[in-house]
């Protein structure tokens, strides 16, 4: 029975087996019995110029071991200093979640040992995190939602440890180490893989859209952590947690939790129990794997660290972060769709970031057409810059260029399919005047009725059963005109033009 | 509080120690001794009384972000056990 449900679990396309049908139903159902909760922690790095203590480089992908001064290697007599910025961004990052600001702060010495940890402790406000409480708004398949923030604390990274370089040895890379993170915990408010889908997706979008990390999560810029645990329907108390660590993009936060509540249904209905552990995703195969089960002797023995002075904010420090803050993704769709008259979908996308929503502000400065311009965003352009790799704020393509082009498609200069086949690619290169290519390139539509009716005519010589087709009531047909004439004159028969003078014809 | 075996045990575990018989008893006395010297404060009413947790009057100490500091990798490396050009080498943590 396990075995089977397992098999249906993890294969998604299977055939419509009576039998595997039936076992699905029944799985259904059992999993109808349970509740998910969900807790994530996710950390980000800040994107400061250089690391929480001390001045040396964070940027990523250096030759191991060269961002690194006695501070970061934790000589004794070294003494750390507190980089402003990176508490101004930790500020940054509360305000935008609506958190409560602690005035009064200090950091705290978590103590441990693991060898990319080369003081033997980590530096953490864990107890006494410097955002408290919160919010992130998320969008579901049922409305708005908001997943209630526990807390936002800031910390220093770990170095980097490589367990299969060398035959002998684990090598130790510590030009991590120090570097200044935010760690972002949700309540266990959760319930379900698309809803941590979405909130990891719009805490990345709100982290980045804020300028405080860059949300790179291959390069580990954001990592996050999942706390799993299952209840029966309308119980009030938390069922035993497991811990999912290495979720190293979206999708595998959303596997890692299909999997893991799958597992731990299937344990709990075979009359097993769920012991407490820390398990890894493997992205190979969408599984997790146990890499520790509770940790016995688990005792940080925190400690406000003695080398550190504590930091009390001021209101106008506060307010001046506040007052930095831009127009928040939310508001923006918001704008978009109330201002714009755009769907909650073109508005979300063009929020997928600050250049892209600021690119189609720009345009509509230019241009009252606002569906036609998020159409042209989210279509051609947006492909463009995806094959390209790159984004809206290194566009060449002038908003009030793409605000020309789309005023010549929309007077019926020219079709939409050759504006962005011809003319778009020339724009993308740099040239600015959309009309005075499509002259140079013969683009114009021809609402010349002379002409038009030419094309028409070689078109339904062409096929003469069709006609008689269309004459005996088969109406559909003008759309197969309509394309032949098209094709014909390249694209430069005006497609409404050409339909009134066909149902003149074949009247 | 009484210091015990175990809590020697458990605490020579969380330092990375290690004690011999003769040790352990040495340094089971002295923890006792350290614990009923600051049990002492018990008896005064600190109700009321926030905790000192910094001995210095410094707050707010911060620096500003820019570069400085880092040392070459080969001064980096100098006194590790392990000699290496590139990076610190331990015994394997993870085997693969």
């Amino acid at each position: 029975m396990a075995f089977f449900i397992a098999f249906i679990y993890s294969n998604n396309k299977f055939t419509t087996s009576p039998l595997l049908l039936s076992l699905q139903i029944e799985m259904t159902n059992i999993s109808d019995k349970y509740e998910t909760v969900i807790g994530l922690e996710i950390h980000a790095q800040l994107q400061t110029q250089t690391k929480l203590f001390c001045g040396d480089s964070i940027a990523f992908g250096a030759a191991p071991n060269t961002h690194v001064s006695p501070i970061t290697l934790g000589h004794p007599g070294t003494l750390p200093k507190t980089n402003k910025v990176a508490v101004a961004y930790a500020i940054k990052m509360g305000l935008a979640c609506n958190c409560k600001i602690e005035r009064d702060n200090y950091f705290a010495r978590k103590n441990y040992f693991y060898p990319d940890l080369p003081k033997g402790y980590q530096i953490s406000q864990h107890t006494t995190p410097i955002c408290v409480g919160g919010y992130v708004t998320i969008n579901t398949s049922t409305g708005q939602k908001n997943i209630e923030l526990n807390r936002i604390h800031i910390e220093e990274d770990a170095g980097k440890s490589m367990h299969d370089l060398d035959e002998q040895f684990t090598c130790i890379d510590l030009n991590r180490a120090g570097t200044p993170l935010i760690e972002i915990v949700t309540e266990p408010c959760i319930h379900s893989s698309d809803e941590a889908f979405e909130y990891v997706s719009e805490a990345r979008r709100l982290v980045q859209w804020i300028g405080v990390c860059d949300g790179n999560m291959e390069e580990g810029s954001l990592r996050c952590d999942a706390n799993i645990s299952i209840r029966l329907k309308g119980a009030t108390t938390l069922g035993t947690r497991v811990e999912v660590k290495n979720l190293n993009s979206i999708r595998n936060v959303k596997k890692a939790i299909e999997f893991e509540v799958q597992r731990m249904i299937e344990i709990v209905e075979n009359g097993g129990t769920i012991i407490q552990q820390t398990r890894s995703f493997d992205a190979s195969n969408d599984t997790t794997f146990s890499i520790r089960d509770k940790e016995d002797a688990n005792d940080y023995r925190y400690f406000a660290d003695p080398d550190l002075a504590p930091f009390h904010l001021t209101e106008s420090f506060i307010e001046d972060i506040r007052k930095s803050l831009p127009a928040l993704p939310l508001q923006l769709i918001q704008q978009f769709q109330q201002s714009f008259g755009l769907t909650i979908y073109d508005a979300n996308n063009l929020c997928a970031d600050t250049a892209t929503a600021e690119y189609f502000l720009e345009v509509s400065r230019y241009s009252t057409h606002y569906k036609a311009i998020a159409n042209w965003m989210l279509g051609p352009i947006k492909q463009q810059l995806n094959e390209t790799a790159k984004d809206f704020s290194t566009l060449l393509l002038l908003p009030q260029t793409l605000a020309e082009l789309i005023a010549i498609v929309e007077a019926g200069k020219v079709n939409f399919s050759v504006a962005s086949y011809k003319i778009l690619p020339e724009l993308l290169n740099g040239n600015n005047s959309p009309l005075a290519i499509a002259e140079a390139m013969n683009l114009l539509q021809v609402s010349d009725t002379k002409e038009l009716e030419r094309w028409i005519d070689e078109a339904l010589e062409g096929m003469p059963d069709k006609v008689a087709e269309y004459k005996r009531g088969k109406k559909g047909l003008i759309g197969l005109f309509v394309g032949e004439i098209k094709k014909i004159s390249k694209g430069k028969a005006d497609p409404k033009m050409v339909t009134t003078l066909l149902q003149e014809k074949l009247k | 509080m009484e210091v015990t075996e175990q809590l020697v045990d458990k605490l020579a575990h969380l330092s990375r120690l290690r004690f011999s018989a003769d040790e352990k008893i040495a340094i089971k006395n002295d923890l006792q001794n350290m614990i009923g010297f600051v049990q002492k404060l018990n008896e005064v009413d600190t109700t009321g009384v926030q905790p000192l947790l910094h001995m210095g009057d410094a707050n707010n100490v911060f620096r500003a972000d820019e570069l400085k500091g880092s040392v070459t990798r080969e001064a980096a490396l100098a006194n590790a056990p392990i000699p290496d050009n590139q990076f610190f080498k331990v015994p394997k943590v993870i085997k693969k």
